[in-house]
């Protein structure tokens, strides 16, 4: 079944109520962050407690991510030597600019691995692109390392180094959206997108959630329980969706039954990736619960 | 480890603890701690922060520790996070 | 000693306390006899019944040693009046005072004196809260209090076990002759249902207001016929303590997250549906239920019959936008519920013995089909705690919680599965107040169970695709995360003794150490 990863829900690592709580709340990722929402005085103390809570906590099905803090900062290495350790499904990188920023943690990574005895290329990566030479690096970065499974944009670094400010249209990151989205796709990992800050404004949360969904992005960070069910809403399939997925599947099974080489539906031709986009409507119905494999014979 | 000056860490805020360790020559290690939950877990809570103390080689200290129900594992994250403070070290050896 | 119902070990006999009869099931009891009345009276015409003193009123009603005297807990930790009554009792030197009030709130503490000095010998309450409920289970007083749901309050004081002989009663608005409300006045409190019962039956009645209005006082919920003086004060209470303003629905993400799970259940339980009856009590999680809860009665375009109990702004809406019939309100929880009584016709006052007196013919919670609970503890067998913390130390209130839940079709229990350490799911609860076979649904932030004898709800969500854990596997997620605590040790004296809503015994409270 495809890994879904609609909503990553940032959890402050030095927070013991939210780390102990976060996977409650049914995003489909968690990322509990050593580096912007911890001060410069607490990062030994988020390290052990992100640690011991991921060496301790069942998490259930729910992905755990690790934000940890650049290489160029005091912290980054001990970041990465914990948390190779503590083994979380993936460890994201922040400020990502150039294919060498990913290589380079990846060589640290591995080392630890090897130190450590676990197999090497267990922990998997993400990078976060918050800056104009990342985004113009995006594909580079994208297909750096086989550890990556996504890149991510963080649009707040971003808007600031390209002297613009948010729009709740969002016009100012379209760019690099876009071309994150395509780097992700020609590379073949996922992309997400950045956070929406204001918490209580579901309406605009909802509307860019919708934008970057037709963008193409897998999902969305998000800051607060409450814009996890916003999300996975605007990723749930409509019934007509799923009903028209179903009948693509259909069309495929009674030409395979009956030999046909041209497979048809109301006229028209079905090929891959019709297919593809119907298996895709179909998972994230099972994902979200709204339709059921048993439903099918009803 | 070589306790050096007082090391505080943690928070009083709900699931958390407040750990302060003062290092002292001799009297092994003297814990007063203050909970909401002392009767069904002050037993434990000591026991983890002593453990904690002694796997890292402390034998004497003053721990004075305001609990706000917090678990074992942040417990042991806040003690180990003001020992490492009291001792004054950056570098934590996460092999050993 | 005998075991009871739930388990419990009951003595058979407790001296100051008499004899306890054992808790068998919810409806073993079969009353006998009548109910009782008040004194008959000849008050001359145009007596005055306005005096000017407390001490006034309590010399007129001949309150002596070893008298009961009661109070209602409408104005919760605002309260003035018992605080007020005992101190002039204790200065007129009356001694061996039972109280037996509807509840006691965190603002009695000055009771501790009067136990002290022996100006009270005797507690009868729904609940005790800190820092009487502590002194309390440290054992300051000799004989057990008794606790008493809001229901078993009624039908003790209706039956005559339990025997007023004066209620002081706090009335945010009355008339100089007795005829008075809650609604209305500074102090003003919404419903006297609690304080009707007591009206009704003691043998004297003194109310006490800030807010003396020009004869007649109406609409009127405690009446002239019943009231035998009135003394007007100050001050009856600190509104701030008394409702809070409109409670606004919770942001706190774990609220938000049981109140979820709390709908689905709602949605799937086959209740929720034209005519449906529905409680709640006043905490964030449920009222976000309430409001969760709105939507959908518009977008199925379901209309529900009656909301009960402890009103709320949440309730209110749902009167007022017609999605609900009508309201029957015991207690009011904030100033929108107050107002809505004095103006809405179907926000109908109702006493205590309407609500939920298991003993008359036929109560409101009869005819619930859904409650949503609160809980300190639950256990495997769910049996719920809402009396004592898991530190052995009596903290909360009876309440209305074992009448709803003995009356609702579902009771839904809402709580967080580990609250500051403490796991909700326990082996054996502190102290059974309400028995676990009138439970029927836990809702947490980690699941949802259901108890077992309820089959054909487990068959229901299970086709909702609802997911569902054992209460035993919510117990070892709980304990997984917060280890398994030390059991709590007690003494052997009994400081309390819970009554179920029946007058028998569920369990007992001893002195913790």
């Amino acid at each position: 079944m495809v890994k879904l990863r609609r909503t990553m829900m940032y959890v402050t690592g030095n927070n013991p109520a939210n780390i102990m709580d976060a996977h409650l709340y049914g995003s489909d990722s968690i990322m509990f962050d050593l580096e912007d929402s911890v001060s410069i005085k607490e990062k030994d103390a988020a390290r052990f407690l992100v640690y011991n809570a991921l060496t301790t906590m069942d998490y259930g099905d729910t992905e755990t991510v690790v934000r940890i803090n650049g290489l160029d900062t005091p912290f980054g290495r001990d970041d990465l030597e914990a948390m190779v350790r503590a083994q979380p499904n993936v460890i994201r990188l922040p400020k990502t600019e150039t294919p060498e920023d990913v290589l380079e943690v990846e060589r640290i990574i591995q080392e630890i691995e090897e130190k450590v005895g676990i197999e090497v290329g267990t922990t998997k990566m993400m990078a976060a692109i918050e800056g104009p030479l990342g985004a113009m690096n995006a594909y580079e970065i994208a297909k750096s390392s086989k550890r990556l499974i996504g890149i991510a944009i963080g649009a707040e670094d971003f808007v600031t180094s390209i002297k613009t400010t948010r729009s709740s249209e969002g016009i100012e990151i379209l760019a690099a959206r876009s071309q994150i989205v395509l780097a992700a796709r020609a590379a073949g990992i996922y992309a997400l997108d950045t956070v929406f800050s204001d918490i209580n404004d579901d309406e605009g949360f909802i509307n860019e959630t919708k934008l970057i969904k037709q963008l193409g992005f897998d999902g969305k960070s998000v800051i607060h329980p409450r814009q996890v069910s916003l999300a996975h809403e605007v990723y749930t399939p409509t019934d007509k969706e799923i009903k028209n997925a179903l009948r693509v599947l259909d069309a495929i099974e009674e030409a395979e039954r009956s030999g046909s080489g041209v497979i048809a539906l109301d006229g028209k031709m079905i090929d891959g990736p019709i297919v593809d986009r119907a298996y895709r409507v179909l998972e994230l119905a099972k994902a979200t619960g709204v339709y059921r494999e048993e439903d099918q014979n009803e | 480890m070589e306790l050096k000056k007082i090391g505080i860490a943690g928070t009083v805020e709900s699931s958390d603890i407040s750990i302060i360790i003062e290092p002292t020559d001799k009297g092994g290690i003297e814990i007063s701690l203050q909970s909401a939950v002392m009767k069904q877990f002050g037993r434990q809570i000591k026991e983890v922060i002593e453990e904690t103390m002694k796997s890292k080689g402390v034998k004497n200290a003053t721990v004075r520790a305001v609990d706000k129900g917090a678990v074992d594992f942040v417990i042991k994250s806040r003690t180990l996070t003001a020992l490492y403070r009291s001792a004054d070290i950056d570098e934590y050896k996460w092999g050993e | 000693m005998n075991k009871n119902g739930v388990g419990r070990e009951i003595p058979a006999y407790i001296e100051g306390v008499g004899e306890l009869k054992a808790y068998e099931s919810p409806f073993s009891i079969i009353p006998e006899g009548n109910k009782v009345g008040p004194k008959l009276k000849r008050p001359l015409p145009h007596k005055n019944k306005l005096v000017d003193s407390l001490e006034e009123a309590v010399k007129a009603v001949g309150l002596k040693d070893g008298m009961t005297i009661s109070f209602h807990h409408h104005f919760r930790s605002g309260d003035y009046i018992v605080n007020m009554v005992l101190d002039v009792i204790a200065h007129l030197g009356i001694k061996n005072i039972k109280v037996a009030a509807s509840s006691l709130s965190t603002c009695h503490g000055p009771l501790i004196e009067h136990i002290k000095n022996g100006v009270i010998t005797g507690i009868e309450t729904s609940g005790l809260r800190d820092p009487l409920g502590t002194a309390i289970s440290e054992g300051i007083l000799k004989k057990p209090v008794i606790i008493r749901s809001h229901g078993g309050r009624a039908r003790a004081v209706e039956s005559g076990e339990l025997k007023i002989d004066v209620a002081f009663l706090g009335a945010p608005a009355s008339d100089e002759y007795g005829n008075a409300n809650g609604f209305s006045g500074p102090s003003a409190c919404g419903s006297l249902g609690y304080a009707l019962v007591d009206a009704n039956y003691a043998d004297h009645v003194v109310l006490i207001t800030d807010n003396l209005v020009e004869y007649p006082c109406l609409p009127a919920s405690i009446n002239q016929t019943q009231v035998d003086y009135i003394v007007e004060v100050e001050s009856i209470g600190d509104p701030k303590g008394i409702v809070s303003g409109a409670i606004r629905s919770t942001t706190n993400p774990k609220d938000l997250l049981i109140a979820e799970n709390a709908l689905k259940v709602i949605m799937a339980s086959g209740y929720f549906k034209n005519g449906f009856s529905y409680q709640t009590g006043a905490a964030g999680a449920s009222l976000a239920v309430t409001s969760l809860m709105k939507e959908k009665m518009i977008e199925q375009n379901i209309k529900g019959s009656f909301g009960l109990g402890g009103i709320t702004a949440q309730l209110v809406d749902l009167l007022e936008e017609g999605l609900m019939e009508g309201l029957f309100d015991t207690q009011c929880f904030d100033l929108v519920a107050a107002e809505s009584l004095g103006k809405n016709p179907k926000h109908f006052e109702v006493d205590a013995g309407f609500y939920a007196n298991p003993h008359n013919a036929g109560c409101a919670v009869n005819k619930l089909d859904i409650v949503l609970l609160g809980a300190l503890e639950i256990d495997t067998d769910f049996n719920v705690n809402v009396i004592s913390g898991s530190d052995g130390v009596i903290s909360q209130a009876s309440g209305g919680h074992s009448d709803t839940a003995a009356g609702a079709n579902i009771s839904i229990i809402l709580a967080p599965l580990i609250r500051g350490r403490i796991p909700i799911v326990v082996d054996k609860v502190t102290t059974v107040v309400t028995p676990g076979e009138t439970i029927d649904v836990v809702v947490t932030d980690y699941g949802i169970a259901v108890n077992p004898l309820r089959k054909d709800l487990i068959e229901r969500f299970k086709k909702e695709n609802l997911k569902i854990y054992t209460i035993e596997e919510l117990q070892k997620i709980a304990e997984n995360i917060t280890g398994k605590p030390d059991t709590i040790e007690f003494g052997d004296r009994i400081v309390g003794v819970v009554q179920y809503r029946d007058g028998s015994v569920i369990d007992v409270i001893r002195q913790v150490k």
